[in-house]
Protein backbone atom coordinates (compact mmCIF):
# COMPACT_ATOMS: atom_id res chain seq x y z
CA UNK A 1 0.00 0.00 0.00
CA UNK A 2 2.85 2.75 0.63
CA UNK A 3 4.03 2.02 -2.47
CA UNK A 4 1.00 2.68 -4.19
CA UNK A 5 0.86 5.59 -2.13
CA UNK A 6 3.97 7.16 -3.11
CA UNK A 7 3.48 7.40 -6.36
CA UNK A 8 2.58 10.96 -7.66
CA UNK A 9 -0.46 11.27 -9.96
CA UNK A 10 -0.26 14.56 -11.38
CA UNK A 11 -1.65 17.61 -9.54
CA UNK A 12 -4.13 16.78 -6.81
CA UNK A 13 -6.41 14.85 -8.72
CA UNK A 14 -6.46 10.88 -6.95
CA UNK A 15 -8.45 8.81 -8.47
CA UNK A 16 -9.87 6.22 -5.75
CA UNK A 17 -7.81 3.82 -6.73
CA UNK A 18 -5.72 2.63 -3.38
CA UNK A 19 -9.24 3.65 -1.66
CA UNK A 20 -11.28 1.64 -3.85
CA UNK A 21 -9.44 -1.53 -3.06
CA UNK A 22 -9.25 -1.39 0.52
CA UNK A 23 -12.88 0.30 1.13
CA UNK A 24 -14.30 -3.00 -0.39
CA UNK A 25 -12.81 -5.61 2.01
CA UNK A 26 -15.35 -4.87 4.12
CA UNK A 27 -18.02 -5.63 1.97
CA UNK A 28 -16.91 -8.71 0.59
CA UNK A 29 -15.98 -10.12 3.96
CA UNK A 30 -19.88 -10.06 5.16
CA UNK A 31 -20.63 -11.96 1.54
CA UNK A 32 -18.10 -14.65 2.58
CA UNK A 33 -19.64 -15.04 6.41
CA UNK A 34 -23.24 -14.57 4.72
CA UNK A 35 -22.19 -16.98 2.28
CA UNK A 36 -20.60 -19.43 4.67
CA UNK A 37 -23.94 -18.88 7.22
CA UNK A 38 -25.96 -19.96 4.76
CA UNK A 39 -24.62 -23.09 3.23
CA UNK A 40 -23.93 -24.33 6.74
CA UNK A 41 -27.67 -23.55 7.62
CA UNK A 42 -26.85 -21.32 10.60
CA UNK A 43 -29.27 -18.73 8.58
CA UNK A 44 -32.08 -20.63 7.18
CA UNK A 45 -32.90 -19.30 3.34
CA UNK A 46 -36.83 -18.42 3.85
CA UNK A 47 -34.94 -15.32 5.96
CA UNK A 48 -32.00 -14.60 3.65
CA UNK A 49 -31.15 -16.05 0.97
CA UNK A 50 -27.42 -17.29 0.51
CA UNK A 51 -25.70 -14.34 -1.61
CA UNK A 52 -24.64 -17.25 -4.45
CA UNK A 53 -28.62 -17.71 -4.88
CA UNK A 54 -29.10 -13.82 -4.96
CA UNK A 55 -26.41 -13.82 -7.78
CA UNK A 56 -28.46 -16.52 -9.20
CA UNK A 57 -31.22 -14.91 -8.74
CA UNK A 58 -29.53 -11.35 -10.01
CA UNK A 59 -28.38 -13.33 -13.65
CA UNK A 60 -31.52 -14.76 -14.59
CA UNK A 61 -33.22 -11.39 -14.51
CA UNK A 62 -29.94 -10.38 -16.26
CA UNK A 63 -30.70 -12.68 -19.00
CA UNK A 64 -34.35 -11.94 -19.61
CA UNK A 65 -33.63 -8.14 -19.75
CA UNK A 66 -35.79 -7.36 -16.53
CA UNK A 67 -32.73 -6.34 -14.37
CA UNK A 68 -31.17 -3.95 -16.89
CA UNK A 69 -34.64 -2.31 -17.78
CA UNK A 70 -35.54 -1.90 -13.93
CA UNK A 71 -32.82 -0.51 -13.44
CA UNK A 72 -32.27 2.10 -15.98
CA UNK A 73 -35.80 2.90 -15.27
CA UNK A 74 -34.86 3.68 -11.86
CA UNK A 75 -31.68 5.25 -13.17
CA UNK A 76 -33.55 7.37 -15.24
CA UNK A 77 -35.59 8.81 -12.70
CA UNK A 78 -33.45 9.75 -10.30
CA UNK A 79 -31.19 11.37 -11.93
CA UNK A 80 -34.14 13.13 -13.84
CA UNK A 81 -35.34 14.13 -10.30
CA UNK A 82 -32.37 15.39 -9.09
CA UNK A 83 -31.27 17.45 -12.34
CA UNK A 84 -34.79 19.35 -11.86
CA UNK A 85 -34.99 19.17 -8.18
CA UNK A 86 -31.00 20.23 -7.74
CA UNK A 87 -31.36 22.80 -10.55
CA UNK A 88 -34.02 24.61 -8.89
CA UNK A 89 -33.14 24.40 -5.38
CA UNK A 90 -29.65 25.45 -6.96
CA UNK A 91 -31.12 28.77 -8.73
CA UNK A 92 -32.83 29.64 -5.66
CA UNK A 93 -30.07 29.57 -2.93
CA UNK A 94 -28.03 31.58 -5.69
CA UNK A 95 -30.89 34.09 -5.71
CA UNK A 96 -31.45 34.33 -2.31
CA UNK A 97 -27.95 34.33 -1.28
CA UNK A 98 -26.76 37.13 -3.88
CA UNK A 99 -30.27 39.33 -3.30
CA UNK A 100 -31.75 40.67 -0.09
CA UNK A 101 -35.01 41.22 -1.91
CA UNK A 102 -34.97 37.86 -3.62
CA UNK A 103 -34.34 36.34 -0.11
CA UNK A 104 -37.13 38.39 1.67
CA UNK A 105 -39.78 37.20 -1.16
CA UNK A 106 -38.99 33.96 -1.18
CA UNK A 107 -36.95 32.54 2.04
CA UNK A 108 -39.70 32.33 4.64
CA UNK A 109 -41.98 30.36 2.03
CA UNK A 110 -39.49 27.60 1.16
CA UNK A 111 -38.88 27.12 5.00
CA UNK A 112 -41.91 27.02 5.51
CA UNK A 113 -42.32 24.16 2.90
CA UNK A 114 -39.19 22.84 4.19
CA UNK A 115 -40.58 21.84 7.22
CA UNK A 116 -43.21 19.15 5.60
CA UNK A 117 -41.64 15.79 4.37
CA UNK A 118 -42.01 15.43 1.32
CA UNK A 119 -42.81 12.00 1.62
CA UNK A 120 -46.10 13.10 3.88
CA UNK A 121 -47.21 13.96 -0.14
CA UNK A 122 -47.23 10.43 -1.43
CA UNK A 123 -51.18 10.31 -1.44
CA UNK A 124 -51.31 13.87 -2.86
CA UNK A 125 -48.95 13.12 -5.50
CA UNK A 126 -50.93 10.11 -6.39
CA UNK A 127 -54.14 11.99 -6.53
CA UNK A 128 -52.37 14.56 -8.95
CA UNK A 129 -50.17 12.35 -10.96
CA UNK A 130 -51.66 8.85 -10.80
CA UNK A 131 -48.68 6.23 -10.42
CA UNK A 132 -47.32 8.37 -13.84
CA UNK A 133 -43.43 8.88 -14.07
CA UNK A 134 -44.28 12.76 -13.36
CA UNK A 135 -45.51 11.62 -9.82
CA UNK A 136 -41.74 10.01 -9.18
CA UNK A 137 -40.01 12.74 -10.79
CA UNK A 138 -42.02 15.46 -8.53
CA UNK A 139 -41.44 13.93 -5.32
CA UNK A 140 -37.61 12.82 -6.26
CA UNK A 141 -36.77 16.62 -7.01
CA UNK A 142 -39.13 18.54 -4.30
CA UNK A 143 -36.55 15.63 -1.85
CA UNK A 144 -33.14 16.84 -3.51
CA UNK A 145 -34.61 20.98 -3.88
CA UNK A 146 -33.75 21.66 -0.14
CA UNK A 147 -30.25 20.12 0.23
CA UNK A 148 -29.05 21.88 -2.46
CA UNK A 149 -31.03 25.20 -1.81
CA UNK A 150 -30.36 25.36 1.42
CA UNK A 151 -26.44 24.43 1.70
CA UNK A 152 -25.81 27.08 -1.07
CA UNK A 153 -27.58 29.39 0.05
CA UNK A 154 -25.64 28.70 3.48
CA UNK A 155 -22.58 28.36 1.54
CA UNK A 156 -23.02 31.92 -0.65
CA UNK A 157 -24.20 33.33 2.84
CA UNK A 158 -20.62 32.28 4.50
CA UNK A 159 -17.98 33.48 1.66
CA UNK A 160 -15.54 35.62 3.77
CA UNK A 161 -16.50 39.00 3.63
CA UNK A 162 -12.61 39.96 4.02
CA UNK A 163 -12.43 38.45 0.51
CA UNK A 164 -15.24 39.55 -0.38
CA UNK A 165 -13.83 43.26 0.34
CA UNK A 166 -10.73 41.97 -1.27
CA UNK A 167 -12.17 41.85 -4.01
CA UNK A 168 -13.95 44.92 -4.11
CA UNK A 169 -10.96 46.76 -3.21
CA UNK A 170 -9.04 45.42 -6.24
CA UNK A 171 -11.72 46.56 -8.71
CA UNK A 172 -14.03 43.14 -9.26
CA UNK A 173 -16.95 43.49 -11.35
CA UNK A 174 -19.97 41.88 -9.86
CA UNK A 175 -19.87 38.98 -12.41
CA UNK A 176 -15.87 38.36 -11.29
CA UNK A 177 -16.95 38.67 -7.89
CA UNK A 178 -19.12 35.79 -8.13
CA UNK A 179 -16.90 33.65 -10.73
CA UNK A 180 -13.71 34.35 -8.64
CA UNK A 181 -14.80 35.16 -4.78
CA UNK A 182 -18.39 33.92 -4.30
CA UNK A 183 -18.95 30.73 -6.22
CA UNK A 184 -15.75 29.46 -4.98
CA UNK A 185 -16.21 29.67 -1.76
CA UNK A 186 -20.01 28.16 -1.60
CA UNK A 187 -18.30 25.44 -3.74
CA UNK A 188 -17.60 23.00 -0.21
CA UNK A 189 -20.99 23.62 0.85
CA UNK A 190 -22.82 23.29 -2.13
CA UNK A 191 -21.12 19.34 -2.46
CA UNK A 192 -22.44 18.88 1.09
CA UNK A 193 -25.60 20.02 0.06
CA UNK A 194 -25.06 17.78 -3.08
CA UNK A 195 -24.03 14.74 -0.97
CA UNK A 196 -27.29 15.26 0.83
CA UNK A 197 -29.48 15.42 -2.00
CA UNK A 198 -27.89 12.10 -3.13
CA UNK A 199 -28.94 10.28 0.00
CA UNK A 200 -32.55 11.58 -0.17
CA UNK A 201 -32.79 10.95 -3.91
CA UNK A 202 -32.38 7.15 -3.34
CA UNK A 203 -34.43 7.20 -0.60
CA UNK A 204 -37.29 8.74 -1.73
CA UNK A 205 -37.07 6.82 -5.17
CA UNK A 206 -37.37 3.27 -3.28
CA UNK A 207 -40.34 4.97 -1.27
CA UNK A 208 -42.53 6.36 -4.56
CA UNK A 209 -41.50 2.89 -6.41
CA UNK A 210 -42.77 0.53 -3.89
CA UNK A 211 -45.86 2.25 -3.62
CA UNK A 212 -46.59 3.97 -6.95
CA UNK A 213 -44.92 2.17 -9.56
CA UNK A 214 -44.98 -0.23 -12.89
CA UNK A 215 -41.56 -0.58 -13.60
CA UNK A 216 -38.19 0.44 -11.72
CA UNK A 217 -36.53 -1.85 -8.79
CA UNK A 218 -38.66 -0.86 -5.98
CA UNK A 219 -41.35 -2.32 -8.02
CA UNK A 220 -39.38 -5.22 -9.10
CA UNK A 221 -39.02 -5.81 -5.33
CA UNK A 222 -42.73 -5.65 -4.53
CA UNK A 223 -43.55 -8.20 -7.29
CA UNK A 224 -40.81 -10.63 -6.17
CA UNK A 225 -42.77 -9.98 -2.49
CA UNK A 226 -46.24 -11.53 -3.87
CA UNK A 227 -44.49 -14.09 -5.09
CA UNK A 228 -42.19 -14.93 -2.25
CA UNK A 229 -39.25 -14.24 -3.82
CA UNK A 230 -37.33 -13.30 -1.59
CA UNK A 231 -33.22 -13.66 -3.49
CA UNK A 232 -34.92 -11.16 -5.81
CA UNK A 233 -36.30 -8.58 -2.70
CA UNK A 234 -32.25 -9.09 -1.61
CA UNK A 235 -31.61 -8.78 -4.68
CA UNK A 236 -33.00 -5.04 -5.18
CA UNK A 237 -32.42 -4.12 -2.11
CA UNK A 238 -28.35 -4.66 -2.82
CA UNK A 239 -28.59 -2.70 -5.82
CA UNK A 240 -30.23 0.23 -4.50
CA UNK A 241 -27.07 0.37 -1.90
CA UNK A 242 -24.63 0.08 -4.96
CA UNK A 243 -26.26 2.57 -6.99
CA UNK A 244 -26.40 4.69 -4.03
CA UNK A 245 -22.49 4.04 -3.45
CA UNK A 246 -21.86 5.04 -7.07
CA UNK A 247 -23.31 8.27 -7.29
CA UNK A 248 -21.80 9.23 -3.76
CA UNK A 249 -18.38 8.54 -5.33
CA UNK A 250 -19.14 10.14 -8.53
CA UNK A 251 -19.67 13.33 -6.01
CA UNK A 252 -16.73 12.52 -4.86
CA UNK A 253 -14.75 12.58 -7.25
CA UNK A 254 -16.01 15.72 -8.88
CA UNK A 255 -15.17 17.61 -5.24
CA UNK A 256 -12.00 16.36 -5.53
CA UNK A 257 -11.42 17.43 -8.71
CA UNK A 258 -13.21 20.88 -8.58
CA UNK A 259 -11.70 21.27 -4.47
CA UNK A 260 -8.22 20.69 -5.32
CA UNK A 261 -7.11 23.77 -3.87
CA UNK A 262 -8.82 22.88 -0.33
CA UNK A 263 -6.29 21.55 1.84
CA UNK A 264 -8.68 18.67 2.64
CA UNK A 265 -8.42 17.72 -0.87
CA UNK A 266 -4.58 17.90 -1.37
CA UNK A 267 -2.86 15.15 1.32
CA UNK A 268 -4.87 12.25 2.43
CA UNK B 1 -25.41 44.35 2.57
CA UNK B 2 -24.91 42.73 -0.52
CA UNK B 3 -27.46 44.98 -2.16
CA UNK B 4 -25.37 48.45 -0.27
CA UNK B 5 -21.59 46.09 -1.95
CA UNK B 6 -23.43 46.53 -5.44
CA UNK B 7 -24.57 49.75 -5.74
CA UNK B 8 -21.03 50.76 -4.67
CA UNK B 9 -19.46 48.82 -6.93
CA UNK B 10 -21.62 49.87 -9.71
CA UNK B 11 -20.95 52.90 -8.62
CA UNK B 12 -16.97 52.59 -8.72
CA UNK B 13 -17.06 51.35 -12.15
CA UNK B 14 -19.12 54.49 -13.79
CA UNK B 15 -16.91 56.49 -11.90
CA UNK B 16 -13.74 54.78 -12.98
CA UNK B 17 -14.76 54.27 -16.96
CA UNK B 18 -15.98 58.07 -17.05
CA UNK B 19 -12.98 60.18 -15.31
CA UNK B 20 -10.53 57.18 -15.60
CA UNK B 21 -10.27 55.53 -18.54
CA UNK B 22 -8.50 58.18 -21.08
CA UNK B 23 -5.70 58.71 -18.10
CA UNK B 24 -5.42 55.36 -17.63
CA UNK B 25 -4.05 55.30 -21.46
CA UNK B 26 -1.87 57.63 -21.11
CA UNK B 27 -0.38 56.33 -17.66
CA UNK B 28 -0.41 52.70 -19.40
CA UNK B 29 2.00 53.92 -22.47
CA UNK B 30 4.16 56.04 -20.09
CA UNK B 31 4.64 52.85 -18.35
CA UNK B 32 7.86 51.49 -17.05
CA UNK B 33 8.57 55.26 -16.34
CA UNK B 34 8.96 55.75 -12.52
CA UNK B 35 5.87 55.96 -11.28
CA UNK B 36 6.45 58.48 -7.91
CA UNK B 37 4.17 58.43 -4.96
CA UNK B 38 1.14 60.86 -4.62
CA UNK B 39 1.28 63.80 -1.93
CA UNK B 40 -2.07 63.12 0.77
CA UNK B 41 -3.74 66.13 2.72
CA UNK B 42 -6.63 64.88 4.87
CA UNK B 43 -8.26 68.34 6.66
CA UNK B 44 -10.98 67.98 9.05
CA UNK B 45 -11.63 64.61 8.98
CA UNK B 46 -14.28 63.25 11.46
CA UNK B 47 -16.14 59.94 11.18
CA UNK B 48 -18.36 58.09 14.27
CA UNK B 49 -19.73 54.64 14.16
CA UNK B 50 -23.27 55.66 15.91
CA UNK B 51 -21.98 57.32 19.40
CA UNK B 52 -18.92 56.30 19.24
CA UNK B 53 -17.07 59.52 17.77
CA UNK B 54 -13.68 57.50 16.70
CA UNK B 55 -11.74 60.79 14.46
CA UNK B 56 -12.70 63.84 15.77
CA UNK B 57 -10.99 66.00 13.50
CA UNK B 58 -7.48 64.66 11.47
CA UNK B 59 -5.66 67.54 9.76
CA UNK B 60 -2.58 65.78 8.20
CA UNK B 61 0.03 66.46 4.71
CA UNK B 62 1.57 63.75 4.03
CA UNK B 63 4.26 64.43 1.45
CA UNK B 64 4.80 62.56 -1.93
CA UNK B 65 6.62 59.58 -1.06
CA UNK B 66 7.22 59.76 2.57
CA UNK B 67 6.82 57.20 4.81
CA UNK B 68 4.56 57.36 7.88
CA UNK B 69 3.71 55.07 10.59
CA UNK B 70 0.54 55.62 12.52
CA UNK B 71 0.13 54.14 15.93
CA UNK B 72 -1.78 54.61 18.93
CA UNK B 73 -3.81 52.51 21.66
CA UNK B 74 -6.18 49.52 20.74
CA UNK B 75 -9.20 51.17 19.35
CA UNK B 76 -8.47 54.57 19.37
CA UNK B 77 -9.17 54.51 15.12
CA UNK B 78 -5.84 53.53 12.93
CA UNK B 79 -7.51 51.15 11.15
CA UNK B 80 -11.05 53.44 10.38
CA UNK B 81 -8.28 55.95 9.59
CA UNK B 82 -6.72 54.18 7.05
CA UNK B 83 -9.64 52.64 5.46
CA UNK B 84 -11.00 56.13 5.04
CA UNK B 85 -7.58 57.02 3.22
CA UNK B 86 -8.37 54.29 0.97
CA UNK B 87 -12.06 54.69 0.46
CA UNK B 88 -13.39 51.76 1.75
CA UNK B 89 -15.38 53.70 4.07
CA UNK B 90 -17.28 57.09 4.18
CA UNK B 91 -15.86 60.09 5.46
CA UNK B 92 -19.01 61.65 8.07
CA UNK B 93 -16.92 65.29 7.74
CA UNK B 94 -13.67 66.82 6.19
CA UNK B 95 -11.75 65.55 2.90
CA UNK B 96 -8.73 63.07 2.14
CA UNK B 97 -7.39 64.30 -0.99
CA UNK B 98 -4.80 63.11 -3.45
CA UNK B 99 -2.71 65.18 -5.35
CA UNK B 100 -3.47 64.33 -8.80
CA UNK B 101 -6.73 62.61 -10.49
CA UNK B 102 -6.61 58.60 -9.27
CA UNK B 103 -7.55 55.69 -10.19
CA UNK B 104 -8.64 52.75 -8.02
CA UNK B 105 -5.12 50.87 -9.21
CA UNK B 106 -2.98 53.79 -7.43
CA UNK B 107 -4.26 53.18 -4.27
CA UNK B 108 -3.81 49.46 -2.46
CA UNK B 109 -4.21 48.44 0.82
CA UNK B 110 -2.56 45.67 2.83
CA UNK B 111 -4.11 44.09 5.93
CA UNK B 112 -3.15 42.09 8.66
CA UNK B 113 -4.77 39.02 7.11
CA UNK B 114 -3.36 37.86 3.71
CA UNK B 115 -6.74 37.92 1.97
CA UNK B 116 -6.11 35.40 -0.13
CA UNK B 117 -8.38 33.54 -2.28
CA UNK B 118 -7.69 29.85 -1.32
CA UNK B 119 -8.80 28.36 -4.70
CA UNK B 120 -6.75 30.63 -6.76
CA UNK B 121 -2.91 29.65 -7.52
CA UNK B 122 -0.29 32.05 -6.11
CA UNK B 123 0.22 33.85 -9.21
CA UNK B 124 -3.38 33.94 -10.14
CA UNK B 125 -3.74 35.75 -6.75
CA UNK B 126 -1.02 38.58 -7.49
CA UNK B 127 -2.57 39.01 -11.06
CA UNK B 128 -5.63 39.89 -8.97
CA UNK B 129 -3.77 42.98 -7.90
CA UNK B 130 -3.67 44.31 -11.42
CA UNK B 131 -7.27 45.72 -10.77
CA UNK B 132 -9.01 46.44 -14.36
CA UNK B 133 -5.77 45.44 -16.07
CA UNK B 134 -6.49 41.71 -15.04
CA UNK B 135 -7.39 40.59 -18.75
CA UNK B 136 -3.99 42.48 -20.32
CA UNK B 137 -2.00 40.52 -22.14
CA UNK B 138 1.26 41.00 -20.02
CA UNK B 139 -1.04 40.00 -16.53
CA UNK B 140 1.02 37.23 -16.25
CA UNK B 141 4.16 38.51 -16.86
CA UNK B 142 3.75 41.47 -14.96
CA UNK B 143 2.30 39.17 -12.02
CA UNK B 144 5.50 37.04 -12.07
CA UNK B 145 7.94 40.52 -12.02
CA UNK B 146 6.19 41.35 -8.62
CA UNK B 147 6.40 37.75 -6.93
CA UNK B 148 10.11 37.78 -8.32
CA UNK B 149 9.69 40.95 -6.25
CA UNK B 150 8.94 39.40 -3.10
CA UNK B 151 11.45 36.29 -3.57
CA UNK B 152 8.73 33.85 -3.80
CA UNK B 153 9.03 33.33 -8.04
CA UNK B 154 9.60 29.18 -7.32
CA UNK B 155 6.16 29.71 -5.51
CA UNK B 156 4.21 30.75 -8.04
CA UNK B 157 2.08 26.96 -8.90
CA UNK B 158 1.64 26.66 -5.14
CA UNK B 159 -2.27 26.88 -3.41
CA UNK B 160 -2.15 29.54 -0.77
CA UNK B 161 -2.66 26.94 1.61
CA UNK B 162 0.68 25.34 1.73
CA UNK B 163 2.41 28.80 2.38
CA UNK B 164 3.54 29.82 6.02
CA UNK B 165 2.24 33.38 7.83
CA UNK B 166 5.51 35.04 6.06
CA UNK B 167 4.94 33.59 2.53
CA UNK B 168 1.19 34.47 2.07
CA UNK B 169 1.84 38.03 3.63
CA UNK B 170 4.54 38.39 0.92
CA UNK B 171 1.87 36.94 -1.97
CA UNK B 172 -0.17 39.76 -0.55
CA UNK B 173 2.64 42.11 -0.99
CA UNK B 174 3.14 41.51 -4.31
CA UNK B 175 -1.00 41.58 -5.15
CA UNK B 176 -0.53 44.99 -3.84
CA UNK B 177 2.85 45.99 -5.89
CA UNK B 178 2.11 44.60 -8.93
CA UNK B 179 -0.47 47.58 -10.03
CA UNK B 180 2.18 49.98 -9.39
CA UNK B 181 0.36 51.79 -6.53
CA UNK B 182 1.36 55.39 -5.63
CA UNK B 183 -0.19 55.12 -2.05
CA UNK B 184 0.26 52.06 -0.71
CA UNK B 185 -1.33 51.40 3.13
CA UNK B 186 -0.72 48.96 5.82
CA UNK B 187 -2.54 47.76 8.40
CA UNK B 188 -0.54 46.12 10.89
CA UNK B 189 0.68 43.88 7.97
CA UNK B 190 3.07 42.13 10.26
CA UNK B 191 1.55 41.46 12.99
CA UNK B 192 0.16 38.54 12.85
CA UNK B 193 4.14 37.03 12.06
CA UNK B 194 7.39 35.81 14.53
CA UNK B 195 9.63 38.51 15.33
CA UNK B 196 12.25 37.01 12.93
CA UNK B 197 9.85 36.94 9.82
CA UNK B 198 8.68 40.20 10.95
CA UNK B 199 12.41 41.84 10.86
CA UNK B 200 12.80 40.47 7.48
CA UNK B 201 9.39 41.55 6.15
CA UNK B 202 10.67 45.14 7.36
CA UNK B 203 13.24 44.75 5.14
CA UNK B 204 11.54 44.24 2.05
CA UNK B 205 8.71 46.61 2.72
CA UNK B 206 11.62 49.05 2.99
CA UNK B 207 13.34 48.09 0.30
CA UNK B 208 10.25 48.02 -2.51
CA UNK B 209 9.03 51.46 -0.52
CA UNK B 210 12.31 52.97 -1.61
CA UNK B 211 12.76 51.25 -5.39
CA UNK B 212 8.88 52.64 -6.17
CA UNK B 213 8.68 55.16 -4.43
CA UNK B 214 5.32 55.05 -3.25
CA UNK B 215 3.93 57.17 -0.14
CA UNK B 216 3.73 54.53 2.24
CA UNK B 217 1.34 54.66 5.35
CA UNK B 218 1.99 52.09 8.24
CA UNK B 219 -0.17 50.96 10.60
CA UNK B 220 1.28 49.16 13.69
CA UNK B 221 1.24 48.63 17.28
CA UNK B 222 5.03 47.96 17.04
CA UNK B 223 6.90 51.02 18.07
CA UNK B 224 10.07 50.02 17.08
CA UNK B 225 8.96 48.90 13.72
CA UNK B 226 7.28 52.43 13.56
CA UNK B 227 11.11 54.38 14.41
CA UNK B 228 12.94 51.86 11.89
CA UNK B 229 11.29 52.03 9.21
CA UNK B 230 8.96 55.51 9.12
CA UNK B 231 10.18 59.09 8.08
CA UNK B 232 7.12 60.19 10.44
CA UNK B 233 5.53 58.59 13.22
CA UNK B 234 1.58 59.88 14.12
CA UNK B 235 0.78 59.30 17.28
CA UNK B 236 -3.13 59.11 17.88
CA UNK B 237 -5.13 59.82 20.64
CA UNK B 238 -8.48 60.68 21.40
CA UNK B 239 -9.46 61.05 17.98
CA UNK B 240 -7.13 63.56 16.87
CA UNK B 241 -3.29 63.22 15.94
CA UNK B 242 -1.46 64.04 19.36
CA UNK B 243 1.83 63.92 18.15
CA UNK B 244 4.04 64.29 15.02
CA UNK B 245 7.53 63.07 15.21
CA UNK B 246 10.04 63.26 12.63
CA UNK B 247 12.82 59.73 12.51
CA UNK B 248 15.84 62.04 11.43
CA UNK B 249 17.73 59.02 10.93
CA UNK B 250 19.62 58.10 7.76
CA UNK B 251 18.92 54.49 5.87
CA UNK B 252 20.21 51.91 5.91
CA UNK B 253 18.99 52.04 9.79
CA UNK B 254 20.79 49.94 12.42
CA UNK B 255 18.01 48.43 14.66
CA UNK B 256 18.32 48.80 17.81
CA UNK B 257 20.87 52.00 17.75
CA UNK B 258 20.74 54.39 20.41
CA UNK B 259 18.63 56.79 18.51
CA UNK B 260 16.10 54.91 17.24
CA UNK B 261 15.83 53.51 20.56
CA UNK B 262 15.69 56.93 22.82
CA UNK B 263 13.16 57.76 19.99
CA UNK B 264 11.03 55.16 20.51
CA UNK B 265 11.13 55.78 24.43
CA UNK B 266 9.37 58.99 23.89
CA UNK B 267 7.04 57.98 21.54
CA UNK B 268 6.40 54.62 24.31
CA UNK B 269 6.00 57.47 26.80
CA UNK B 270 3.72 59.70 25.23
CA UNK B 271 1.25 56.67 24.92
CA UNK B 272 1.49 55.07 27.96
CA UNK B 273 0.77 58.34 29.37
CA UNK B 274 -2.42 58.53 27.54
CA UNK B 275 -3.00 55.64 29.19
CA UNK B 276 -2.61 56.58 32.05
CA UNK B 277 -4.35 59.22 31.52
CA UNK B 278 -7.57 57.68 31.16
N1 LIG C 1 -17.72 48.99 11.29
C1 LIG C 1 -17.75 49.48 12.54
N2 LIG C 1 -18.92 49.64 13.19
C2 LIG C 1 -18.96 50.12 14.43
N3 LIG C 1 -17.89 50.50 15.13
C3 LIG C 1 -16.70 50.38 14.54
C4 LIG C 1 -16.56 49.86 13.23
N4 LIG C 1 -15.25 49.85 12.90
C5 LIG C 1 -14.61 50.32 13.98
N5 LIG C 1 -15.46 50.65 14.95
C6 LIG C 1 -15.10 51.23 16.26
O1 LIG C 1 -14.24 52.28 16.04
C7 LIG C 1 -13.21 52.33 17.00
C8 LIG C 1 -11.86 52.35 16.31
O2 LIG C 1 -11.67 51.11 15.62
P1 LIG C 1 -10.37 50.83 14.80
O3 LIG C 1 -10.54 49.49 14.20
O4 LIG C 1 -10.12 51.95 13.89
O5 LIG C 1 -9.28 50.80 15.94
P2 LIG C 1 -7.72 50.52 15.80
O6 LIG C 1 -7.03 51.73 16.26
O7 LIG C 1 -7.41 50.03 14.45
O8 LIG C 1 -7.55 49.37 16.86
P3 LIG C 1 -6.52 48.14 16.80
O9 LIG C 1 -5.19 48.71 17.11
O10 LIG C 1 -6.99 47.26 17.90
O11 LIG C 1 -6.62 47.54 15.47
C9 LIG C 1 -13.42 51.11 17.88
O12 LIG C 1 -14.01 51.55 19.08
C10 LIG C 1 -14.37 50.24 17.13
O13 LIG C 1 -15.22 49.58 17.99
MG1 LIG D 1 -6.87 48.09 13.63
Amino acid sequence: MSLIDSVSLPRSIRLPRVDGLVQWIVPLAIIAIWQVASITGFVPTRVLPAPSDVALAGWKLLLSGELVRNIWVSFWRASTGFLIGGSIGFAFGLANGLSQLSARLTDTTLQMVRNVPHLALIPLVILWFGIDESAKLFLVALGVFFPIYLNTLHGIRTVDPQLIEMGRIYGMSDGELFRRVIFPGALPSIFVGIRFALGIMWLTLIVAETIAASSGLGYMAMQAREFMLIDVVVLSILIYALLGKLADSASRVLERLTLSWHPAFQKR
Amino acid sequence: MQTALRTSLAETERASRANFAPTSRVLREERPAPISGLPLGIRALRKSYGDNEVLRGIDLHIAAGQFVAIVGKSGCGKSTLLRLIAGLEKVDAGSVSFGDAVKPEDIRVMFQEPRLLPWARVLSNVEVGLGRDRASSDAHLRAEKALTEVGLADKREQWPSVLSGGQKQRVALARALVSRPRVLAFDEPLGALDALTRISMQRLLERVWRDQGFTAILVTHDVSEAVALADRVLVIEDGRIAHDVTVNVARPRERGSVELASLEGSILSHLLSADDRT
